[in-house]
């Protein structure tokens, strides 16, 4: 049983600038054997991905190949080497034809090396056929479910005999008719020794798939080896085992009135029946795994996105929908996930970002006063100390966490009741994010209503007066601050509500 | 036995709807050229009489010719606004050639002019391609660098026929079966083109550069050597069109091909190359090209007054965009309504 790998990863690191995203994470992939890859969002687990596809080049560690170091100069070598991926978002060309997208770059040749087409669509036909699909090979990929354009990955990578088939969540967007087929398809692959990498957060599916699982945390290696002694509360411990560190915690306030409130909110394929209330001082966390519609539900509550059915209200009044500028008015604040794309305008001045929202305030007869937009900014400077040169630097200048409180403050400056953040510390040194969180504590102790999203489980727990959990744009939990545990979440979140 | 021939109705509709619009795009252009011949010859009969119409196709051949390279580079979501200046500054220097050297070879002459352009789009490309510098800025750049070139390097001489070997001119003037061989080269660009495009890896491989860039990374596509490659062939093209000039109007100037480019960028976009590139093909462009040839030619018929004739291309210009637009929403919710319904 104990044959060597095909794939292996031996002892890799990858950094991004000042994050390391994987340090000294080793992975052995065996012929025949279904194996899992575990851990939290933005545990490592698509870098790791991305480095067995010949996208990133590991700074340390290497790649290994039937037990002979590698160098993938591109993702052509790794798929050269035998190694098909399936990624969580298909990669298809809407374009071109569902044949094409199969055999790109691999087409049947027939005279003078022309493409044949014929045989091209023919055993489009065949491999469809060995999946128990029906799909015209001929149709563009444009329009295709999720579902079919998963197929069609699928496809491509029977059609090069892939000896390593990687699956990024490929369970999430199928029905449970789709997800027996796709298992069908996983065995008969391992049934002719090719290894397959399984990524899910649905661990009743790694149970039932996989032989062998390798769990990642925070970029770190933490365990791996055979599942059948594990069970799943066992693999989340060792998914989010980690200490509880010196966070900010947030100061106690008694709950007032209902500021926020979202009823059956509704939109077609991302989210459904979404409804909860957030009170004045009360700290709201949305959890959930990436994917599972917290980010959209926020951007609809804001009115960046439409909803199809449903209302949000804030203090009692119907918000019009579609409209940030209603939101706004009605006196919510918006931090977004992406502060470099979505928050805040890297090339123009911390002054003129944190004004940005108060423009209608700092005017005088349509006019904006230079003056009162950096009274303003040196107000909010000092009351959140932020850490910077000059208040005309470009905010693209400053630290991350000095970014984000860039963006706070250009949100608080408008004195919100009903403040939104997303992933408020991404990406921001741990001294700072304590900051952030203080922030947020002395804000709810003001009485503003917070709707935080997060995807650290010590955040959501440390903060959060009550922790909403959403699978698959459905809301499935509710725990209170004294009934949330790492586990609870991390199970919910998995779809695994206990009954 | 394959699974097509089983599969329910519905797919194969979304197939037969693909096709049919595919060809709907060209067909219509097609219809458009007669609902402007049409009441054109009846107005004034002269204007479909042989001779006539050989002038319309070789108005629009050197525009046709540019459209196929155009077509190539915007088929992977690039574009190359430098073809005019190239197509001038090829001209200049195959003119200047055959006048200094007199004995030059036809076809060698023509290979200079080609050979300048292979160098213009070569550094179009390697600025793209390599330098990751957005094609509408580079080529918008090296619109202008090539044309002062052409400007520094004539100093306000110009070419003149006389000076220039007969060879050469007989080329622009001359016919196969009453066909102009001007026309004829350019069909033989565009058949060339057509296959390689259709028929042939590394020409299916630029339209999923265009469709999504990062899947073409992520499925092991060279990206940027093809990129490279289309700006070397769209140069190379608009070389070959610069010496064809020559043939056909014998006096050449720095300014020749001046303001070219838009429309050649009009004539893809009227014939129905997307715009962000992955689809269209390169018959369709040349027959935009035929198509804004006739109009300009038939408002002159029709006696329009010339200050209307640019506001009218431009309207049809316009409306020929939002009928592709139209089409192409309706193609999109109609796959979506087929969809695979594989697995009930």
């Amino acid at each position: 049983m104990d044959r060597p790998p095909v794939v292996a990863l031996d002892e890799v690191s990858k950094s991004f600038g000042a994050v390391r995203a994987l340090s000294g994470v080793s992975l052995r992939l065996l012929p025949g054997e279904a194996h899992a890859l575990l851990g939290e969002n933005g545990a490592g687990k698509s870098t790791l991905i991305k480095t067995l596809a010949g996208v990133h080049r590991p700074d340390a560690g290497r790649v290994l190949v039937d037990g002979e170091a590698v160098r993938f100069s591109g993702p052509a070598d790794a798929l050269a080497a035998g190694i098909a991926i399936i990624y969580q978002e298909p990669t298809l060309f809407g374009d071109l034809s569902v044949a094409e997208n199969v055999f790109m770059g691999r087409q049947p040749l027939g005279l003078g090396r022309r493409i044949d087409v014929a045989a091209m669509h023919a055993r489009t036909s065949e491999l469809f056929a060995r999946l128990g699909v029906r799909l015209d090979p001929a149709r563009p990929a444009r329009g295709l479910s999720i579902a079919d354009q998963q197929l069609v990955e699928i496809a491509k990578a029977l059609s090069f005999a892939a000896r390593v088939i990687v699956m990024d969540e490929p369970t999430a967007a199928l029905s449970a008719h789709e997800v027996q087929r796709l298992f069908g398809v996983v065995q008969a692959l391992r049934d002719q020794d090719a290894a397959v990498l399984f990524v899910s957060h649905r661990l009743g599916e790694v149970f039932e798939l996989c032989q062998r699982a390798t769990v990642l945390r925070d970029g770190e290696f933490v365990w791996s080896g055979g599942l059948e002694d594990e069970t799943p509360d066992s693999v989340v411990r060792r998914m989010v085992g980690r200490e509880l560190s010196q966070l900010f915690p947030k100061q106690d306030t008694t709950a007032g009135e209902v500021l926020l409130s979202v009823r059956r909110l509704t939109r077609e394929g991302v989210f459904t029946d979404v409804s909860f209330d957030v009170r004045a001082g009360e700290i709201v966390a949305l959890s959930g795994l990436v994917g599972a519609g917290r980010s959209e539900v926020a951007r609809a509550v804001f009115g960046i996105d439409r909803p199809d059915a449903g209302s949000v209200e804030v203090r009692g009044k119907k918000l019009r929908h579609g409209s940030p500028t209603a939101a706004m008015a009605a006196g919510i604040g918006f931090v977004p996930e992406d502060r470099r794309q979505q928050g805040l305008v890297m090339d123009a001045s911390i002054e003129r970002n944190t004004a940005l929202a108060s423009l209608g305030r700092l005017s005088t007869f349509g006019l904006l006063r230079g003056k009162s937009e950096r009274a303003l900014a040196e107000d909010w400077a000092v009351k959140l100390r932020l850490r910077f040169a000059r208040l005309g630097d470009p905010v693209g200048v400053l630290s991350g966490g000095n970014q984000q409180k860039v963006v706070l403050a250009k949100w608080l400056a408008r004195n919100p009741s009903v403040l939104i953040v997303d992933e408020p510390t991404r990406g921001i040194d741990v001294g700072t994010k304590a900051e952030v969180h203080r922030l947020l504590s002395e804000l709810a102790g003001q009485g503003v209503a917070v709707l935080m999203i997060s995807s650290e489980l010590p955040e959501v727990l440390g903060m959060a007066d009550r922790v909403l959990v959403m699978h698959e744009g459905r809301l499935v939990e509710e725990l209170a601050r004294h009934e949330t545990t790492e586990e609870r979440v991390a199970l919910a979140a998995a779809g695994q509500v206990a009954s | 036995m394959t699974a097509t021939a089983t599969a329910p109705s519905r797919r194969t509709a979304a197939r037969r709807l693909t096709t049919r619009v595919g060809r709907v795009r060209e067909l219509g252009i097609v219809v458009a050229l007669a609902l402007v011949v049409i009441p054109t010859a009846i107005v004034n009969p002269r204007f479909v009489q042989p001779q006539s119409l050989r002038d319309l196709a070789l108005n629009a051949s050197i525009v046709a010719l540019l459209a196929v390279g155009q077509t190539l580079v915007v088929i992977t979501r690039n574009v190359d606004l430098s073809v005019g200046s190239v197509l001038g500054l090829s001209a200049f220097l195959t003119a200047q050639h055959f006048a200094d050297h007199p004995g030059t070879p036809l076809l060698a002459g023509i290979g200079f002019g080609v050979a300048t352009g292979f160098a213009c789009g070569l550094l179009n490309g390697l600025l793209v391609a390599l330098g990751n510098v957005p094609s509408l800025v580079v080529t918008l750049g090296t619109l202008y660098v090539f044309r002062g070139v052409d400007y520094a390097l004539a100093q306000g001489r110009q070419v003149n026929a006389s000076n220039l070997p007969d060879a050469l001119l007989d080329l622009g003037g001359s016919r196969v079966l009453g066909v102009p061989v001007l026309v004829l080269v350019t069909v033989a660009v565009i058949v060339v083109a057509a296959v390689y495009l259709r028929s042939y890896r590394s020409g299916r491989e630029l339209y999923a550069i265009g469709s999504n860039p990062e899947a073409a990374t992520l499925a092991g596509i060279p990206v940027a050597r093809r990129t490279l490659t289309t700006f070397v062939l769209s140069g190379l093209i608009a070389g070959l069109a610069g010496a064809l000039w020559v043939a056909r109007y014998g006096t050449v100037d720095a300014a020749a091909g001046t303001g070219l480019e838009l429309q050649v960028v009009a004539a893809v976009v009227v014939g129905g190359v997307a715009i962000f590139g992955g689809s269209g093909t390169v018959a369709g462009a040349a027959l935009g090209a035929l198509l804004l040839g006739t109009i300009t030619s038939c408002l002159v018929v029709l006696q329009i007054p010339a200050f209307w004739q640019q506001a009218i291309s431009g309207a049809l210009l316009l409306s020929a965009i939002t009928v592709d637009r139209l089409l192409a929403l309706r193609l999109a919710k109609a796959l979506r309504t087929t969809e695979g319904t594989s697995h009930a």
